[in-house]
């Protein structure tokens, strides 16, 4: 019956027990903080701030506004649609001369040739002679190049002078930014970005069906054989497993193609006349054919270990009740299986999704992927802006569809062993 | 006394990898397969033997983007890198490569001055060409007969059967023209113009259905001999060396050829300059050029190197007639424009990768 307050409870050396174990949950955090450590920093310098990085290129570009400040500033409050103005031109100039001395005037000429195809000889020639041009600058630019005169081309710098812009963006998705802001859709002929995702799409669900369809049973027969057998059955699994792509990919060249093994027997046996051989191979037959072989393992191993792990008690429970075959493998077994469905399936989707290599060395023209494309804008076009772009529209799409999944079949019931 | 053992082995690795270190190594970047084998028999082994310095060969597949990469990240790797005109010029705009002085490159043997030796257009701000090449088109003899000029390798009834093409549009608008009738001299005009480039991709339609793609120089060779493709356009000496060197029935058919050089740059901000510079002027001096002829099909950039141009490396093949160069060969070619290209190249890629995918 004492009003006063519970004293704490102190520990041997006279300070409360409370604190000493805070003290030492801190100690223990701080432990496996540390130990933890090394892959945190790792991640963060070699995955998540490259990503960073990425991600911000699709959408910011000082080029323009850095290496042109004149013309960007004497740009800013234009709408694209009026003449450009005398102030307008000796701005570019002044920018242009500048440029030249210190040998930028070639990058900004590449950007703004993205934007407009020919700019780039425009520029680079008219800065070779901008530092003798007088003013009015209008006149004597427009001497230099009569495209000067052109309202195109200060729509081409407007769209290039934006520091955060949507134009790469709208570019990976077949559209295009005009100097006013509005998008519009490209020219027909140029709409390639839209059409290439969706093919990947559809080439990766494909790949995926194609093998759970193969791999089902091949990890039913692993599962079900005694040790023995299955053991030697799995280095059948393994060993293209263990080999490098290249090497597959290449092997499936040669079985396919039209003087390749498979023709030739087809030829043998009267299956295909000589001079109408198939073309199994540079389209998206080749494509579809090489990747399901070369991510067949990804299905079969989660489902094997999953298989592995169904006590085969049930299923002679289910038939000694008077189940058929078919009832108890379709309502005892396959239920039970699902879970490695589940990570098989999404593990082959989002390798295949991905997928480059292959697609590049057998696709032909109607078996390419978006990654293919994404390559081709790094090492050829260097575009990286716009492949920054491409890359995050297809990273914002796997994110989607792994949402979806995991709204309809659950990131829980997946199974990995 | 241990100890003082130790301090002395240690002391003498030192010096000893310091003497090492006093011979350069430097890194030559260049396109694999023949191309790159005559490179290190004609420039490199020799170089290496007269400086004792040491040159990594490294390939790659074309394109600026692992240049770029090395230069943007501050971490450049490669000296020399051989490559196409287009990205010469264009590297250079960028800024990804160093200006070359070509005042130190040597002066023929006749005293001509570098400058005036090289064939025009062969010396580029930031660059110092090495070769003349060609795109051409070739067949197998043993399948094949009675080809005559760039419109058969568009005329499927007169030649049924696939063709190989480089995934690219360069070099295949253009030879899409010539085989439409247009005289070489006209193609860039003409291709400069909507009307012009849709005439090309309206004959590159008309063969699409039987095109297998290549992207690397060693891939036509390899589909002429599996007999993937009737005919293939390809790189001049990669034809010649599966012909002289490997014995194979092909043949190069040099109407509507497309002439380019190969030059050598420099990466923005390369290590060991001095020896980088040393090895590009001894590689295209004179002789170097010639000897280079010797091991493949490609024309030395020096006026002065063709008449010491003789026979392949076999013995007996004579070299003139096979380079683009020789006066035969010249009846219906066109030398690229590297301008054209370095001003239209997004667009027309964009709208041939598009034309693909269709």
């Amino acid at each position: 019956m004492s009003d006063t307050a519970p004293s704490p409870v102190l520990a041997a050396d006279g300070t409360p027990l409370k604190a000493r174990l805070a003290r030492a949950m801190f100690r223990r955090k701080l432990d496996a903080f540390l130990l933890v450590s090394p892959l945190l920093i790792f991640l963060a310098v070699f995955f998540i701030s490259p990503i960073g990085w990425f991600l911000a290129k699709g959408f910011h570009d000082d080029l323009f506004a850095t290496e042109m400040p004149n013309t960007t500033a004497a740009l800013a409050d234009w709408d694209g649609s009026t003449e450009p103005t005398e102030a307008q031109y000796a701005a570019l100039v002044q920018d242009l001369v500048e440029t030249r001395k210190k040998k930028t005037i070639g990058k900004v000429a590449t950007r703004v040739n993205r934007e407009l195809s020919g700019a780039r000889s425009l520029f680079t020639s008219s800065a070779r002679r901008a530092a003798r041009l007088e003013a009015p600058f209008k006149d004597s630019l427009v001497a230099v190049k009569k495209k000067w005169a052109d309202i195109e081309v200060w729509q081409a710098m407007k769209a290039a002078s934006r520091t955060f812009t949507v134009g790469y963006y709208a570019n990976a998705l077949d559209r295009k930014q005009l100097a006013d802001g509005s998008i519009v859709m490209q020219p027909e002929q140029r709409r390639i970005h839209v059409k290439l995702f969706l093919r990947t799409l559809e080439i990766s669900l494909q790949v995926t069906v194609y093998c759970l369809l193969l791999g089902y049973p091949i990890a039913y027969l692993l599962a079900t054989l005694p040790n023995r057998t299955s053991n030697l059955l799995m280095i059948l699994v393994l060993l293209p497993f263990w080999t490098s792509i290249l090497v597959r990919t290449t092997a499936w060249i040669a079985m396919l193609q039209s003087q390749g093994v498979l023709n030739d027997l087809f030829v043998f046996f009267g299956v295909a006349a000589d001079e109408a051989r198939f073309s199994m191979i540079y389209n998206k037959l080749g494509t579809l054919i090489a990747m399901t072989h070369i991510l067949l393992p990804f299905m079969v191993l989660p489902l094997y270990s999953v298989m592995k792990g169904i006590p085969p008690s049930y299923v002679r429970a289910a038939k000694s009740l008077g189940a058929t075959n078919w009832t108890a493998f379709w309502r005892v077994y396959a239920p039970q299986t699902v879970p490695g469905i589940g990570a098989g399936a999404i593990l082959v989707f989002i390798v295949a999704i991905g997928y480059y290599i292959t697609p590049a060395l057998v696709g032909g023209q109607d078996g390419q992927m978006i990654s293919n494309f994404i390559d081709f804008h790094m090492r050829r076009s260097l575009n990286w802006n716009l492949a920054a772009a491409l890359g995050t529209v297809l990273l914002g799409v796997v994110l989607i569809l792994y949402w979806v999944y995991d709204r309809i079949v659950g990131i829980d019931n997946m199974k990995l062993g | 006394m241990k100890l003082k053992q130790l301090a002395f082995g240690v002391a003498t690795a030192i010096t000893a990898a310091t003497a090492a270190q006093a011979a350069d190594t430097i890194t030559v970047v260049s396109w694999g397969g023949a191309y790159t084998k005559s490179q290190v028999e004609a420039y490199h082994k020799p170089w290496m033997a007269k400086t004792g310095n040491t040159i990594i060969s490294e390939d790659y597949n074309g394109g600026l983007s692992e240049v770029k990469s090395q230069v943007e990240a501050g971490n450049v790797k490669w000296n020399v890198v051989d490559v196409e005109y287009s990205d010469a010029v264009r590297g250079c705009d960028e800024g990804l490569l160093e200006p070359i002085d070509h005042s130190v490159l040597p002066a023929a043997p006749d005293g001509t001055s570098a400058a005036d030796d090289f064939i025009a257009g062969a010396l580029p701000e930031c660059a110092v060409s090495n070769i003349v090449w060609s795109t051409i088109f070739a067949y197998d003899t043993s399948k094949t007969s009675g080809v005559e000029g760039i419109a058969d390798f568009f005329d499927l009834e007169k030649f049924p059967g696939k063709r190989g093409i480089r995934k690219n549009p360069k070099a295949n608008l253009e030879m899409a023209l010539m085989a439409d009738g247009v005289p070489a001299a006209e193609v860039y005009d003409l291709l400069s113009t909507p009307e012009g480039v849709d005439r090309a991709f309206a004959k590159l339609d008309s063969i699409k259905s039987e095109v297998v793609w290549w992207e690397a120089g060693a891939q036509p060779p390899q589909l002429l001999a599996d007999g993937e493709v009737v005919m293939t356009t390809a790189y001049n000496g990669r034809i010649f060396n599966a012909a002289a060197g490997e014995g194979q029935p092909f043949e190069v058919n040099w109407d509507g050829q497309i002439l380019d050089f190969d030059l050598w740059v420099i990466p923005k901000g390369a290590p060991n300059m001095e020896a980088t510079m040393d090895f590009i002027a001894f590689s295209t001096d004179t002789q170097r050029l010639a000897d280079q002829a010797t091991w493949i099909a490609y024309g030395p950039a020096r006026k002065s190197s063709g008449a010491l141009v003789g026979l392949y490396n076999d013995g007996k093949t004579e070299m003139a007639p096979h380079m683009p160069t020789a006066e035969a060969n010249l009846a219906n070619a066109l030398v690229n424009d590297f301008e054209f290209w370095a001003d239209n190249q997004d667009e027309l890629n964009e709208r041939f990768n598009a034309w693909l995918a269709l």
